[in-house]
């Protein structure tokens, strides 16, 4: 096994010979298909997640520990509207929970794996870039779903939760789910390129999403935030999420807190659906594979 | 794939930063199967250069045909028969090796065994560990591992051992080597004189942005090192120091004169890195007319 290479000096023996493969004399070969790679990639972000444990941790915490502080604070009776106000915080926090899954979480990871060379590198494979966004997709897809059953078990054995039993109630919560969490990943995904380095990421992310929050009715609710701000919160999709998940959890009687006095499907479909649309757009227009000092 | 086109073929390469030009008109030809080097000092341009050939960077002007396509416009099919081992790498850090190596293999049509690659990289040993508990030199390795997971015909490497031991930069030489004797056309970048005259089939030395020396390392040896410097005593007025292409002469001549032994005589040939710094202009210490970006 000690041969001479062509540099004229013998090949030491610890250098293992390479085995088992050949090269394909034909040029006609499979690229993996994007979707597969998504599913692999998919099962890779999970991983990473849970064994960061901190941040697993405290991601998931974060919704759960203010939805015990404020209903636990605040728990009387909602005047005229037969609920309490414990039950108006499960279903705000379920919409919070979901946005701090998907827009906050990808908005700082993303920003940091720029930041570390990990997307050029992968950008230097044949990796499609579908591929990736799928992985993030199946990520946000799975801790959204396990962050909302933790709420809503919370919610249903702290706070009188009544979970409905009506499979249409169910219908509408996939739907809100499905859209508003897509509509968040991909802001998430478009807000990653704003900070400058992968250390500032979680001030540029954290500080809007916490307005988002007061505006929107998830820390003070809804019939006490000032008429100006929820317009200005009915900009963005949380404030529709929470509405949507109100309509899903409480009972019809509540209604009357609504700016409009209903649950307004249609057009939390047609808010939620527009930031889809409009955020897939923000991210193929300014989605960056390097970081600012790679030019 | 054709056998008489080059792996690498670069005509007339710029490359400016606002106003620093950090390439400035480069050539480069390398074959299949070779092992090119590109050396030069900090900022030469370098690695400027091999991220133009990897397609991570733009160029304001020449050609470049990198395994019959351009780099810049390059399609999935390319991206897998070019390996890439950057400067400065990052791995996701909470999974082990074996993890990443095995899911990095499935980006490609035909990867190598994982298995193969971590012996090849000396990182059998580490393959449970998670990235996060490897040493620097261990991630390096594990960059190279990633770099070859698909078995690249053409392997570009920017300055992989800086920063290495130097019993970890020679095991590296080796797995360089391995793959060379394999086919793989290697290209990188180093500013270790002693790297690219122990790897490379020939190389290319880069100043200011420009390739100012091409060659076999001996060949450049004998083209720009033919000059010896004789030096002795000369009593009364101290040392003295001539550069001659006819050594023998000037000793027979001082010979003559001193009757018997010459006072402090040494003849010396330039070694390589006398050629290459002074061919890079860094012989009288470093150059300031310029910005070496």
């Amino acid at each position: 096994m000690t041969t001479t290479t062509s540099h004229g000096t013998p090949e030491t023996p610890r250098t293992p010979r390479l085995s088992g493969r050949t090269r394909a004399a034909s040029g006609a070969e499979r690229l993996p298909s994007a979707w597969w790679l998504g599913l692999h990639q998919g099962a890779l972000e999970l991983k990473q997640f849970f064994r960061q444990r901190e941040q697993g941790v405290f991601t998931f915490a974060f919704p759960v520990v203010l939805l015990f502080l404020f209903a636990s604070i605040f728990k009387d009776d909602v005047e005229d509207a037969g609920i309490t106000a414990s039950q108006l915080y499960v279903a705000a926090m379920i919409g919070a929970g979901i946005m701090s899954i998907s827009f906050q979480s990808l908005g700082i990871a993303i920003a940091m794996e720029r930041d570390e060379q990990v997307l050029r590198r992968l950008r230097g494979t044949p990796m499609p870039p579908v591929s990736y966004f799928l992985g993030k997709v199946w990520l946000v897809l799975i801790t959204g779903l396990l962050e909302t059953l933790v709420l809503l078990v919370v919610g249903a054995t702290m706070f009188d939760l009544d979970l409905p039993t009506s499979p249409e109630k169910w219908l509408t919560f996939a739907w809100i789910f499905v859209l508003g969490l897509t509509g968040c990943a991909l802001l998430g995904v478009a807000v990653s390129s704003v900070p400058r380095s992968g250390r500032s990421a979680s001030s540029v992310v954290v500080l809007p999403f916490l307005v988002l929050q007061f505006i929107s009715g998830v820390y003070i609710a809804i019939d006490t935030v000032p008429d100006w701000m929820l317009t200005l919160g009915a900009l963005f999709p949380l404030k529709w999420m929470c509405q949507g998940f109100r309509g899903v959890f409480l009972p019809e009687s509540a209604q009357v807190l609504e700016q409009a006095g209903s649950w307004e499907y249609g057009r939390i479909a047609l808010v939620l659906t527009a930031w889809c649309v409009g955020g897939l757009a923000l991210c193929l227009l300014t989605f960056r594979w390097k970081s600012r000092r790679d030019g | 794939m054709t056998t008489h086109q080059p792996a690498v073929d670069v005509r007339g390469l710029c490359k400016r930063y606002g106003p620093v030009t950090a390439v400035d008109g480069i050539d480069l030809t390398v074959t299949h199967g070779e092992v090119f080097g590109i050396l030069g000092p900090n900022g030469a341009g370098k690695s400027t250069t091999v991220e133009i050939l990897q397609g991570h960077r733009t160029r304001d002007g020449g050609e470049v045909s990198v395994l019959g396509a351009d780099p810049a416009t390059a399609d999935r099919a390319w991206r897998a028969r070019v390996g890439i081992v950057w400067q400065d790498e990052s791995a996701p850090a909470e999974l082990t090796v074996r993890e990443t190596v095995s899911h990095f293999a499935r980006y490609y049509p035909r990867p190598r065994r994982p298995q193969d690659v971590l012996d090849l990289v000396g990182l059998q040993e580490k393959a449970d560990s998670r990235i996060k508990a490897l040493s620097g030199g261990q991630r390096r390795r594990l960059d190279v591992a990633l770099g070859i997971i698909g078995d690249p015909s053409l392997l570009l490497l920017d300055e992989p051992t800086t920063g290495f031991d130097p019993a970890a930069r020679r095991q590296f030489w080796d797995v360089i080597r391995a793959l060379a004797d394999e086919g793989t056309t290697v290209v990188l970048t180093t500013h270790y004189l002693q790297e690219a005259e122990a790897l490379a089939d020939r190389l290319a030395v880069i100043a200011r942005g420009r390739v100012v020396a091409e060659g076999e390392p001996a060949a450049l040896r004998r083209e720009y090192g033919s000059e010896a410097v004789v030096e002795w005593t000369e009593p009364g007025s101290g040392p003295r120091k001539l550069r001659t292409t006819t050594p023998t002469r000037t000793v027979a001549e001082l010979m003559s004169r001193f009757d018997g032994e010459i006072p402090g005589l040494r003849i010396s040939r330039p070694s390589l890195e006398d050629v290459y710094l002074r061919l890079t202009g860094q012989d009288d210490g470093p150059k300031s007319e310029e910005d070496e970006r």
